[in-house]
């Protein structure tokens, strides 16, 4: 009831600033092509920037007075401003929006519900779900990742190490990344490489893999506690401790994919997301994809962005309609030619599987097979947050893993139960 | 200078209030305050609106609690008192103060380059001021990639040198107890620039003649060094730790820069600065501002301490 009410107060605001100026558009998002107006577009990947003008440009062509500025914010004090803009009511027009943080702006209405122009078909039914709240869909699935192992034949070869096969095991991985770092030890190289400041990369398919879950389906519980849980990060702990990935203070120092790209780690579990820097690399002709390896089954956790309409858009019809553009088939084809990101528009992949010598179909593969939902709730920084404070001490050995899980499990329940209060 | 500029200011209040005198000479005093007050408002505007304000603001954060969205309510004590029973916050502190006491190392160190440089006859002086002077200047963020790239445990230029002489040196900045150190060495080759520039400026301040006494009675350099100069630049030394405690107490950027949100040491590493910004990012904007209640109070005593302990040991000529 109270949000027609808002409404309508939006509505009427919209009429009356459209009175004021001559040359803005209705309130509709299907609009005159002919409106002028100005609107900001928020995102945090500089490697996707390429794409986006590509995008703006065409969008331009339709909508040739609307001008489109790009705000690129680095990931890590992404959100943390987008909290502050939400707070002064400050949102850029149009901004990317992930699955931990989707349901903490939708719930304090500071999105707009995407139109009707945009069809949910288009889409794989994960991702309307990651980010429909309430019954209402507030966002626009731009692409999905899911994780692979990418790997180095060059330095399986020089170690003498056979490469990676479908349906491989935990144990087998773990053998080949200690023989890699035990053959090549003199030139510093390490078999694999884990990047462990959240938990897609790795640990949350590692806990999948074991059979466990982050969090229950109904985000209420946490699922760390279980005995299958803890076995995923003790398999994760186990690479460190025998030398097979480096510690948690190397990877501070360097990060997982900087490792990997210059021939230092002979694999690297990583996303979609990497394709556009690995391509470009150095080592690009070496490198070759192989599906996670599988402990009680098979699992990957599947992920995607979406792009989202500021409620507070000063600018929304001119919003609403790059919103639109961003969701088309179209747009979708740019991105994936451009190797940014695997583009959540259904049939439009193929120019990303094209866009690497290497074999991307993995990742499809996987996102049909094996692919589970990312985990989250209604304030998941919170227990985000507990993660990293409290992990790191288990896969440095530091603490039993089973301790830490436990405690994990214990802080992340209250807050659970804080959020849904 | 601000604090003398507020305290004419308030004095002058007052006696400004009436309309401005007829320009009689007997007021002529009155009426210069009022045209002082008229160039001092300004500036006095600048400083309530951006500095005290904003304290007053913080004061009034800090007995509230924040939702995600910029809401709050007030909750008294409780982000204080929340704060008295914080371990991370009793460590930040413990690490503030150490980061401080390290920064101050860089004091005499900074005594003694100024005495080299104001050498007489040293060739190429210009060109060790502007060295030295160099890193304040520049970006924190661009000097921290830099020193990121040297402090790096496994492909670092500092181990590699290590490696050299046989030691299989650390990794610098994501090592607990080791970090500190490595960032406070950073920290005091930034601030050794300043501070040479203010002690050089008050050794040109002392008479040439005093040495000059001093060699015809046989006072050898170093003599000459802990008799005169150090003696007579103690209000610049005063000045110089003042300025250094402070910028130790407020440390957050080559922190933030140089080990990062994701690294393993930072929580045993970080200050309380650095502990406010965290608080800042998750939301709890009550608890940071309680935090930054905290800062203020030790900057202010600590300050004045060392304003009370200035009458021991510094020489106004």
């Amino acid at each position: 009831m109270r949000r027609t009410a808002l409404l309508a107060g939006v509505a009427a605001t919209a009429l009356l600033l459209t009175a004021c100026s001559s040359n803005d558009g209705g309130s509709t998002s299907t609009a005159d092509k002919d409106m002028t107006a100005e609107i900001n577009y928020a995102f945090w990947d500089a490697t996707q920037e390429a794409a986006i003008d590509t995008i703006i440009a065409e969008f331009n062509e339709e909508y040739p007075n609307i001008t489109v500025k790009k705000d690129v914010t680095p990931y890590s004090e992404f959100f943390g401003k987008l909290q502050t803009q939400a707070s002064s009511d400050t949102l850029p027009d149009v901004f990317w929006m992930n699955g931990p943080n989707f349901q903490l702006y939708a719930s304090n209405d500071k999105l707009e519900p995407v139109t009707d122009a945009v069809d949910p078909a288009n889409y794989p039914q994960a991702l309307n779900d990651l980010y429909s709240f309430d019954g209402t869909q507030y966002g626009v699935p731009k692409d999905y990742d899911t994780v692979a192992v990418f790997y180095n034949k060059a330095l399986f070869d020089q170690a003498g190490v056979e490469y990676p096969t479908e349906g491989w095991t935990w144990d087998e991985f773990h053998e080949k990344a200690k023989a890699i770092s035990d053959a090549l030890k003199a030139d510093g190289v390490y078999g694999t490489v884990n990047g462990l400041s959240g938990g897609q990369e790795v640990y949350y398919n590692t806990i999948l893999q074991a059979g466990g879950e982050v969090i229950s389906a109904d985000s209420t519980t946490s699922g760390y506690d279980s005995p299958e849980a803890i076995e995923g990060l003790q398999f994760v702990a186990d690479l460190i401790a025998d030398g097979s990935a480096p510690t948690l203070q190397q990877l501070s120092d360097t990060p997982q994919n900087v490792w990997f790209v210059n021939g230092k780690s002979a694999m690297f579990w990583s996303g979609t997301w990497s394709n556009a820097e690995l391509r470009e690399s150095a080592i690009v002709d070496d490198i070759e994809v192989a599906p996670l390896p599988k402990n009680e089954q098979e699992a990957t956790v599947i992920h995607g962005l979406a792009n989202v309409v500021a409620k507070s858009s000063k600018n929304k019809a001119a919003a609403l309609a790059f919103q639109e553009f961003l969701a088309s088939e179209r747009a979708a084809v740019i991105q994936a030619e451009a190797g940014a990101a695997l583009p959540a528009y259904t049939g439009t992949q193929t120019a990303f599987i094209e866009s690497a010598p290497y074999n991307l179909q993995v990742f499809l593969d996987e996102a049909e097979n094996s692919s589970f939902p990312y985990p989250v709730s209604k304030n998941t920084a919170a227990w985000n947050q507990l993660e990293n404070e409290l992990l790191p001490a288990a896969f440095s050995g530091e603490r039993p893993v089973a301790d830490v899980a436990k405690e994990l499990a214990e802080k992340m329940n209250e807050a659970l139960a804080e959020e849904n209060e | 200078m601000t604090s003398s500029a507020v305290r004419e200011a308030g004095v002058a209040a007052p006696a400004a209030a009436p309309a401005p005198p007829a320009g009689r000479g007997r007021r002529r005093g009155r009426s210069d305050l009022g045209w002082a007050l008229v160039f001092v408002l300004p500036l006095f505007a600048g400083i309530a609106l951006f500095y005290l304000w904003p304290i007053v603001r913080n004061l009034w954060f800090s007995f509230t609690e924040w939702g995600p969205f910029g809401d709050s309510e007030w909750v008294g004590l409780d982000n204080y008192i929340e704060l008295a029973g914080d371990a991370t916050m009793g460590r930040a502190i413990l690490n503030t103060l150490g980061y401080t006491a390290m920064l101050l190392c860089g004091v005499p160190l900074a005594i003694y380059f100024a005495s080299l440089l104001n050498r007489p006859g040293l060739r190429f002086a210009n060109l060790f001021r502007t060295a030295f002077f160099l890193p304040y200047v520049a970006m924190p963020a661009a000097i921290s990639m830099v020193w990121r790239i040297i402090y790096n445990g496994d492909f670092g230029i500092l181990n590699y040198a290590l490696s050299l002489i046989g030691i299989d040196g650390p990794s610098w900045l994501s090592t607990e107890g080791v970090a500190l150190v490595a960032v406070a060495l950073v920290g005091i080759w930034i601030s050794l620039g300043f501070n040479l520039i203010i002690l050089s400026a008050g050794m040109k301040g002392i008479p040439v003649e005093l040495y000059e006494a001093a060699s015809l009675d046989g006072a050898t350099r170093w003599k000459q060094f802990t008799t005169i100069t150090v003696p007579l630049l103690t209000p610049s030394i005063f000045f110089v730790s003042v300025m250094t405690v402070i910028a130790g107490f407020q440390v957050f950027d080559l922190l933030y820069a140089l080990m990062g949100t994701q690294n393993p040491a930072i929580d045993k590493t970080q200050s309380v600065v650095y502990y406010f910004f965290t608080n800042i990012k998750t939301g709890d904007n009550g608890y940071a501002a309680a935090i930054g209640v905290v800062i203020l109070l030790l900057v202010g005593i600590f300050t004045l301490l060392q304003f009370r302990l200035q009458k021991k040991w510094v020489t106004y000529v």
